[in-house]
């Protein structure tokens, strides 16, 4: 339904009905962004990842945005054969989505796609592919960012000292049999946010190769990273970022003069309940034109 | 020199790649081919056996016995081979994943019937990363599979030194749609990366022994006269290898032995007759000439696109083979192509081509790293095959030009020109297990498979004597995996659909992209179609190519890729709301299996999501396929992708009241 943007009346229904405000607090799921490149070992770590938070007892949900090809507009989705899990159990939801032909960026269908599960799932995985400008959008939907980046890549290194990147919340450095490597690229990739004046990223090695190591303890990091940010702060800041990027997408720039500008819109934003809904926060906006 | 040989040459082995339902009805079937004049025997497994899991697995259901025998144990394999004294036969074994086990019950049947392991001869094919390339029949991940690949080898050697451990296979890198290039360089890397993992393993005077017996299973396609120039370059390739890279100096150690079988890629569903004629320029190529002459040949029948050959169809088969070696004069003569200008320089343009491609896996470390790169660049080469049928610059006679036909008096019979496989096989294949494991020493199957565990933890530790011990202890084919499984882990190899590029926009595509387009809009998301292929059948082309089309068309695709439960497939659908199913299935087990599938989704509540199946589905079957409840049927004879395509977009348009514009 929330994909669906030829019907934009029933998700604007479902969205106030789970909003924190109606819900009387935020969800407390925790929304987790995993991204990294292709070929770096994202669907093992999740498949991992998954049966550890099953195996504590809480209910998973997993989107997993690929992107659309320009040309056609169509999408090849998620390599969702690779996250393992039991087509029975109902504590778990995968669901492929292409990122539309946004530029650099999530298709809103995404975030409100997150919104509409949080308040059912205790954990909440957006996962995206490649590093680049999704990766911001990424950053304001989720409450928590790790990336994986594959031992020996320089890639990652390269997009942190540009600056493309955000500066994520956790690194993951798939060990899968590559030993020596992994060790090494850990280090490298230490020295680098170090350099970038974070050296306070952890950065873990995991293993889903048999015997699998490493995954409870990034279970921990994330759940620890979450425990200790203000998640609510965060999230209201994230949803007034997102609704003013959508106002603009939907109604261009010159509607954004109208308003007065971004300063000017902005100052409107934090006026507002900050439980309030991005669908909320759009909807004001546009009333204020 | 003279133009005469003083004597006539040997022919080559003469083969036919045969087994299905029992090991009982194979073995008879092996006799009769055996007193027909075959010269060495093929075994082909069933799925379940190639991918080991025994026939009471939920994976095994409908695919037991379809493809080929069931062997769960060593008193199946002595049923097999009952009757043909082991230390005369050559039986050349299809199986990979579970070559390791397959080889220990075949030395264990030689042992009850008295033959010692150094008198046997044979061949076990162990090549694990075309399963990863194109066959889909891997069990365990790449590192583990390759170790297991360098202990046969390492063991056979010096135990069975008549035995080739494997066989590096270009054959299927063709049938994915490799070009001759890629199927040389490919295959050239695989044997390389098989090499360097063994060399360790050996004391080094042992070693080029090793390289002597690697041996290489072969594809002939119908442009036999450039066939024929590809397997001279592979020959001198080979050797160009062996003294450069490993040291090997010894001339017969050198020699490039390989196997065919011919090409079943471009057997056509329509006019089945015409393929007759393909498989026999296809064989002349691997046999014409001395220097590059293939040391066993396994044809086809003619009816492989339809379904499972009878055994009339694989006598007319092996006639072929009867009637080149002895009634013609290609083994009278020394190499007929030495001094050709035209062998020459194709030979030339295919040995610089490969040493190219060659090094760029090379750069990327190998043929295992390289999986996913050789994937993508197949998927690239049968798109482009694909598209040059459809377009009809590649002609096939029959299907896409001369198509107009008489009715054939060869499929006329009951059977519609197949064999059947009787679904009674799998009860009694599960209920026979049952009883062979209340007879046996539980005990001892118990212990021989905790050694295996430990011997499988220690890649020190050369699997094949606790394997072997297994395989005298009852143990079954399922439980040996399974207990490799619990160590090495599970394994899906990358599909190489997500990296392969767009097809260039013909009008045919475009027209499509804008109906896409149109659907999509109407119904306000794009349309998402799921494609998967359930059951353990892994010739997963045909479903990438569904796959890629369907995303150059502009669709949202879900692929899932290969093995597959209707469980699986069924949450899928419905988790991530596709507006129809693709599945594809080549090995028989359809019938089982998408019916399941169909209540399945019902079950999940997507009872109105249309389904559409594609395969090897012979006519009967897809009738009753439609009454099941399966929207569309595809067979090999819709060979216009972008044609399928339009339909599935006008089905999903009708099943949501859209209005479709034709």
């Amino acid at each position: 339904m929330i994909e669906n943007r030829a019907d934009r009346d029933a998700t604007r229904s479902l969205l106030h009905e789970v909003s924190p405000a109606a819900l009387g607090g935020e969800p407390p799921a925790h929304v987790i962004g995993i991204t990294g490149p292709p070929g770096a070992g994202k669907s093992s770590l999740l498949s991992a990842l998954v049966a550890e938070w099953r195996g504590r007892g809480q209910t998973v949900a997993v989107l997993a945005v690929d992107p659309s090809s320009k040309r056609s507009g169509g999408s090849l989705l998620g390599d969702r054969a690779r996250i393992e899990h039991d087509p029975r159990d109902d504590g778990i939801l995968i669901r492929s989505t292409a990122a539309g032909g946004r530029l650099g960026g999530l298709a809103a269908a995404t975030r409100e796609a997150v919104e509409a599960l949080a308040p059912a799932f205790d954990v909440v995985v957006v996962e995206t592919v490649g590093v680049g400008q999704s990766e911001t959008d990424v950053e304001d939907v989720c409450d928590t960012v790790a990336v994986v980046v594959q031992p020996a890549s320089g890639d990652v290194l390269q997009f942190l000292k540009a600056g493309i990147m955000e500066v994520p919340d956790l690194l993951v450095v798939p060990k899968a049999d590559l030993g020596d490597v992994a060790t090494r690229s850990r280090r490298d990739l230490g020295q680098a946010l170090k350099a970038v004046g974070s050296s306070e990223v952890p950065v873990l090695a995991v293993s889903s190769v048999p015997p699998p190591s490493g995954i409870e303890e990034l279970a921990d990091a994330l759940a620890a990273r979450r425990d200790g940010s203000d998640v609510s702060a965060r999230r209201t800041r994230a949803r007034r970022g997102a609704a003013l990027r959508e106002f603009t997408f939907e109604h261009g720039e010159r509607a954004l003069r109208e308003l007065g500008g971004r300063r000017a819109a902005e100052r409107l934003l934090e006026q507002q309940d900050t439980a309030a809904s991005v669908t909320e926060l759009l909807e004001a906006l546009e009333a204020a034109r | 020199m003279s133009h005469r040989l003083p004597e006539r040459d040997r022919p080559w082995m003469i083969r036919t790649y045969a087994g299905h339902s029992t090991a009982a009805k194979s073995n008879e079937l092996y006799r009769r081919n055996l007193a027909k004049g075959q010269t060495g025997l093929s075994v082909a497994f069933d799925l379940p056996t190639q991918t080991g899991y025994d026939a009471d697995h939920e994976l095994a259901r409908g695919e037991v016995g379809k493809v080929g025998v069931p062997v769960a144990h060593r008193g199946d394999m002595a049923a097999l081979l009952d009757g043909i004294p082991l230390d005369a036969m050559n039986t050349s074994m299809t199986i990979n994943a579970t070559a390791a086990w397959l080889l220990a019950l075949y030395i264990v049947a030689a042992e009850e019937q008295g033959v010692a392991e150094d008198a046997l001869s044979g061949t076990t094919q162990n090549d694990i990363i075309k399963e990863y390339l194109s066959r889909g029949t891997y069990a365990f991940p790449p590192e583990p599979s390759m170790r297991l690949i360098a202990d046969t080898i390492a063991f056979t050697v010096d135990e069975v030194p008549s035995w080739n451990p494997i066989n590096i296979c270009s054959y299927h890198l063709q049938e994915a749609g490799a070009t001759p290039v890629q199927e040389i360089a490919y295959s050239l890397s695989t044997a390389q990366a098989v090499l360097d993992r063994v060399r360790p393993r050996v004391p080094e005077e042992t070693f080029p022994r090793v390289f002597g017996r690697m041996s290489f299973f072969v594809n002939a396609g119908i442009r036999f006269v450039e066939e024929h120039a590809k397997l001279r370059a592979m020959g001198q390739l080979w050797e160009e290898l062996g003294r450069t890279r490993y040291g090997v100096d010894d001339e017969r150690l050198l020699r490039f032995r390989y196997g065919v079988q011919v090409n079943s890629l471009g057997l056509t569903e329509a006019q089945p007759e015409n393929n007759i004629i393909r498989i026999v320029l296809e064989a002349l190529a691997v046999t014409m000439g001395r220097d590059a002459r293939a040391r066993a040949l396994q044809l086809p029948a003619w009816n492989e696109a339809l379904g499972l050959p009878r055994p009339w169809d694989q006598q007319w088969s092996l006639r072929i083979q009867q009637i080149l070696a002895y009634e013609t004069d290609v083994l009278e003569y020394p190499d007929v192509f030495e001094g050709s200008k035209v062998m020459e320089g194709l030979v030339a343009e295919l040995v610089e081509g490969a040493r190219e491609e060659l090094a760029i896996v090379a750069e990327q470390g190998g043929a295992v790293a390289a999986v996913p790169y050789m994937k993508t660049q197949m998927v690239e080469s049968h798109r482009e095959r694909i598209r040059r049928i459809e377009s009809g610059e590649l002609k096939v006679i029959g299907q896409n030009v001369y198509t107009e036909a008489e009715p054939s008096p060869l499929q006329d019979g009951e059977d519609g020109g197949i064999l059947r496989v009787d679904p009674a096989v799998e009860a009694s294949a599960v209920e026979a297990l049952g009883a062979w494991r209340s007879s046996r020493d539980n005990a001892a199957a118990e212990t021989a498979l905790a050694t295996l565990r430990d011997a499988a933890e220690d890649p020190e530790v050369n699997i094949m004597h606790a394997t072997l011990d297994a395989a005298r202890a009852g143990v079954t084919t399922g439980e040996w995996a399974a207990a490799l499984r619990g160590v090495f882990g599970e394994y899906r190899a990358p599909t190489g659909v997500g990296e392969a590029a767009g097809a260039p926009s013909d009008d045919a595509l475009r027209a499509l992209r804008d109906r896409v387009e149109e659907v999509s809009t109407a119904l306000g998301r794009r349309i998402k179609i799921l494609v998967g292929k359930p059951g353990l059948d892994g010739h997963s082309n045909g479903a990438e190519q569904i796959a890629v089309r369907a995303r150059d068309a502009g669709m949202d695709v879900v692929y899932e890729g290969i093995r597959l439960t209707p469980a699986r497939i069924a949450r899928t659908a419905v988790d991530e709301g596709v507006h129809v199913v693709g599945l594809s299935i080549l090995s028989g087990s359809h019938a089982e299996l998408i019916p399941t599938v169909l209540t399945e989704l019902r079950e999940a509540g997507a009872g109105e999501v249309p389904v559409v199946v594609g395969g090897i589905i012979p006519p009967a079957d897809e009738a009753a396929l439609l009454e099941a409840g399966v929207a569309r049927v595809y067979t090999s004879k819709d060979f216009e992708v972008t044609r399928i395509m339009g339909d599935i977009v006008s089905l999903v348009a009708e099943r949501n009241g859209v209005v479709a514009v034709p």
